[in-house]
């Protein structure tokens, strides 16, 4: 079980979340565009930190059965896993917000464009009170053009500053997509490594409450195979606000992919300063008979029918990947080697999507360790229509996920 | 004749023949005023005077600059069809004085990003000649490691952004990059330019209405060579002034065959955009050339217009005129740069010739930049973890 847990190789005790060591963050010299203070705290991946895996390093330290309370989404769990500090309770939103803001004072390269960012607030308050703050340089409200104010924002990230796009849905992104893929993800390779282009670019996605066929897109499936961009999934306040700053602070464009309906969550999260690994995925509850892989809302749709499955008897491992591109093949890989059998629970459309390419990916590695084929349980091909009836069909409802786990677990 | 008055001016210190070319281009600053051809035609500003400042020595390093350009551009031209340069190759000759006047104009903290027809202003951003060969033959020792190609030459440390295929996809980029210069407080400029085809793009609208409502400094700057590929200019823009589709932002066509011109506009342009924010230059120039490697160039143009621009309009001619006219240099004298420069692209392309190919490895190198501190692994964790700095 700690195997899952660290990172491979850092085989270091779980040790208290409160003892952070002195790779405490260095202010960063201010003066030049180039320097990177390069010391952070890191959840997780050096073993020093364990947050990363909220609820399983709480299971791990208690040695009773491991079915805990299925529902690991709950507040509670991820604050009882704080183990001195008390945290500060919040919304998704809010600590999307409050770790841009964070980001932005302590670096002052770091800045925001998108559509009605600044005065406005931003249309899911994201940036609430930003430019109030920041002034108008620093947060900026661009007119409706997302191909251009893209185009610039990596334009300004080839100097050395840090732009935040936001998509105001991440649809609209797609008319941003030559410069997503072209300059943003090719440039560093193009150049020789001659530039960087340290840009985050983020925006809600997903299906929500009958927004209609144009309003609900999956972007991360188009974007998917562009060489050179990173593509991260927030689900929680917790892991929004670490990925959010990761991402801030990386050297390769990150793509960070929120969703509609998930901006109202609320969670406890701590007060000092933390990251999460943007190539990590979060384990959200060890089990032993299969591995359900998910990210972003499915997750919670996951959780909901674990509960069902545990009073069934089953006992599903759930991982949120988190990291959309690269796969952190090696939680799954172990967690695979575990239970045998995989069933991937995604919002992105059947064809081509993530669960297509994880699919594929944890056929080429894992083929070996499968008792089972693996299942993917995605959106239906279809434009997300606006009866809620229907938009109800088209994307992965639990009790279809008990069914498949029934299945394949027989 | 023309030596013995140049020791006179440069102080009666006398030089052997053999240095005289070196002499020629490093010692002369005597101001000499030239006259550009053509006025300028300025749409919501005051055009700048016809007169331009310029010394021996910048007319001596004209005509040596563009005669380098010129010579590498055919000598890539040789190399392309020798197939060992593959894929695109945009050339550049008859467009030198654009490249030319621009930068005697701004320094190098100015920034300029284009298309894909680089190479020329690669080299008038600093790059040298093995590495504009190198990268274009794909050898390691080429710009961007061998792996960007002709249209992907990028300069950091001359702020030269590129270098890009996406026609018109560069023009965000650049007014991006003024904007960080704003942001930074640098008082530097960026001159992001595109062509006649590319003008009807709508990114280039959006990112000029951005860069006006932000006072951006960036210059727009559209090579008018009048064909976009193979569709003449009246084919494909209904207002082909292009130095007037900026509507609200001013704009000055200049004639881009004409370095002074060039020079002079340019300087216009800067001290315009640092004040009050962007604007546009049309440069009205032409390629002989068609407009890749594999277009002839022929199709669309009679012979007898590529040869009637050529004969009255040619850049380096001009220049040559005046340094004549100026008597800063024989004839012989400059038959005997430009062999010299001959020389000096063969030697380049030899020694490009001679570089090896990127190692396999570096197919997977610079993909991402491994950052922060962390140990960072490959996509599926199985290579070793490399402990980052």
């Amino acid at each position: 079980m700690s195997a899952i847990l660290q990172g491979a190789g850092a085989a270091t005790a779980l040790s208290p979340f409160n003892s952070i060591d002195s790779n405490k963050l260095v202010a960063p010299s201010r003066s030049s565009l180039s320097v990177r203070s390069k010391r952070y705290i890191v959840a997780g991946s050096d073993g020093t930190n364990n947050k990363t895996f909220a609820s399983s390093s709480l299971i791990a330290r208690r040695s009773d059965p491991l079915i805990p309370n299925a529902v690991a989404t709950k507040a509670d769990t991820a604050a009882s896993s704080t183990s001195s500090k008390s945290g500060h309770e919040l919304l998704l939103f809010e600590a999307l917000q409050e770790g841009l803001e964070e980001e932005m004072d302590r670096d002052p390269h770091v800045c925001v464009m998108g559509e009605d960012v600044g005065h406005y607030g931003g249309s899911y308050k994201v940036t609430k009170g930003l430019a109030d703050k920041f002034g108008d340089l620093r947060v900026l409200d661009t007119p409706i053009c997302e191909n251009a104010f893209t185009g610039m924002g990596i334009g300004a990230a080839m100097t050395g500053l840090r732009p935040v796009i936001e998509g105001m849905n991440m649809g609209f992104l797609l008319l941003a997509f030559n410069q997503i893929s072209n300059n943003c993800g090719m440039l560093h390779y193009t150049s020789g490594g001659q530039f960087t282009i340290p840009v985050v670019i983020r925006g809600p996605g997903g299906v929500g409450r009958q927004l209609g066929a144009e309003h609900s897109q999956r972007l991360e499936s188009y974007f998917q195979s562009i060489p050179g961009i990173q593509m991260v999934a927030c689900s929680t306040p917790y892991n929004a606000k670490g990925l959010m700053k990761a991402a801030i602070r990386s050297e390769n464009p990150v793509i960070l992919f929120e969703h509609v309906l998930l901006y109202n969550l609320k969670e406890s999260i701590p007060d000092e300063d933390y990251i999460c690994n943007l190539e990590e995925a979060e384990m959200v509850r060890p089990g032993e008979h299969i591995t359900i892989l998910t990210y972003s809302r499915m997750r919670y749709h996951v959780m909901q029918a674990a509960k069902t499955l545990v009073n069934k008897g089953y006992d599903p491992e759930v991982i949120d990947i988190r990291s959309l591109k690269p796969f952190d093949l090696h939680t799954i890989g172990n967690s695979v080697k575990k239970t045998h059998r995989v069933l991937i629970v995604e919002e992105c459309m059947r064809t081509g999507g993530i669960g297509a390419s994880l699919t594929a990916a944890i056929n080429e590695n894992f083929h070996d360790y499968l008792d089972a084929p693996v299942m993917c349980l995605s959106s239906q091909d279809v434009p997300t229509p606006y009866a809620g009836t229907l938009e109800e069909w088209t994307v992965v409802q639990p009790a279809q996920i008990v069914t498949a786990v029934e299945q394949l677990c027989q | 004749m023309a030596l013995s008055r140049l020791s006179s001016r440069s102080n009666g210190i006398i030089r052997p023949f053999s240095a005289a070319f070196s002499r020629l281009i490093s010692t002369d600053t005597t101001p000499i005023t030239i006259e550009t051809s053509l006025p300028f035609t300025a749409h919501l500003c005051d055009p700048p005077s016809r007169s331009v400042e310029s010394s021996s020595q910048e007319l001596l390093d004209f005509f040596r600059t563009m005669a380098l350009m010129r010579r590498m551009e055919i000598a890539a031209d040789s190399l392309y069809k020798a197939k060992l340069i593959r894929g695109f190759c945009h050339l550049y000759d008859g467009q030198e004085a654009v490249a030319i006047g621009m930068e005697a104009a701004i320094t190098k903290k100015d920034a300029i990003i284009t298309a894909y027809r680089d190479h020329c202003i690669f080299l008038g951003r600093g790059g040298s000649l093995h590495e504009v060969f190198s990268e274009l033959m794909g050898r390691q020792a080429g710009c961007s490691k061998g792996k960007g190609g002709s249209m992907h030459f990028y300069k950091k440390e001359s702020s030269f952004y590129g270098g890009h295929g996406i026609v018109g996809a560069q023009v965000p980029l650049g007014c991006g990059i003024a904007f960080a210069q704003k942001y930074n407080k640098e008082e530097a400029v960026t001159f992001a330019m595109y062509g006649d085809g590319a003008a009807n793009q709508g990114q280039l609208f959006e990112a000029l209405n951005i860069s006006a409502l932000w006072d951006l400094p960036a210059i727009l700057v559209c090579e008018n060579n009048h064909y976009g590929m193979g569709t003449a200019e009246w084919r494909a823009a209904k207002s082909p002034s292009y130095y007037k589709r900026g509507d609200y932002v001013p704009g000055l066509k200049v004639d881009g065959m004409d370095a002074f011109a060039v020079k002079q506009a340019c300087k216009f342009a800067k001290d315009h955009a640092l004040e009050k924010g962007p604007i546009i230059l049309e440069m009205d120039t032409y390629r002989y050339h068609g407009h890749s490697m594999s277009d002839p160039g022929s199709t669309y143009r009679t012979r007898d217009e590529i040869s009637g621009v050529r004969q009255e309009r040619d850049p380096i001619e001009r220049i040559k005129k005046l340094v004549l006219s100026h008597d800063l240099a024989t004839e012989k004298e400059l038959k005997d740069m430009e062999k010299e420069i001959r020389k000096e692209v063969d030697d380049a392309i030899a020694k490009a010739k001679d570089c090896p190919m990127p190692e396999p490895s570096e197919l997977f190198t610079n993909v991402y930049v491994k950052g922060f501190g962390t140990e960072s692994f490959g996509p599926d964790r199985k290579e070793v973890k490399a402990a980052l700095p």
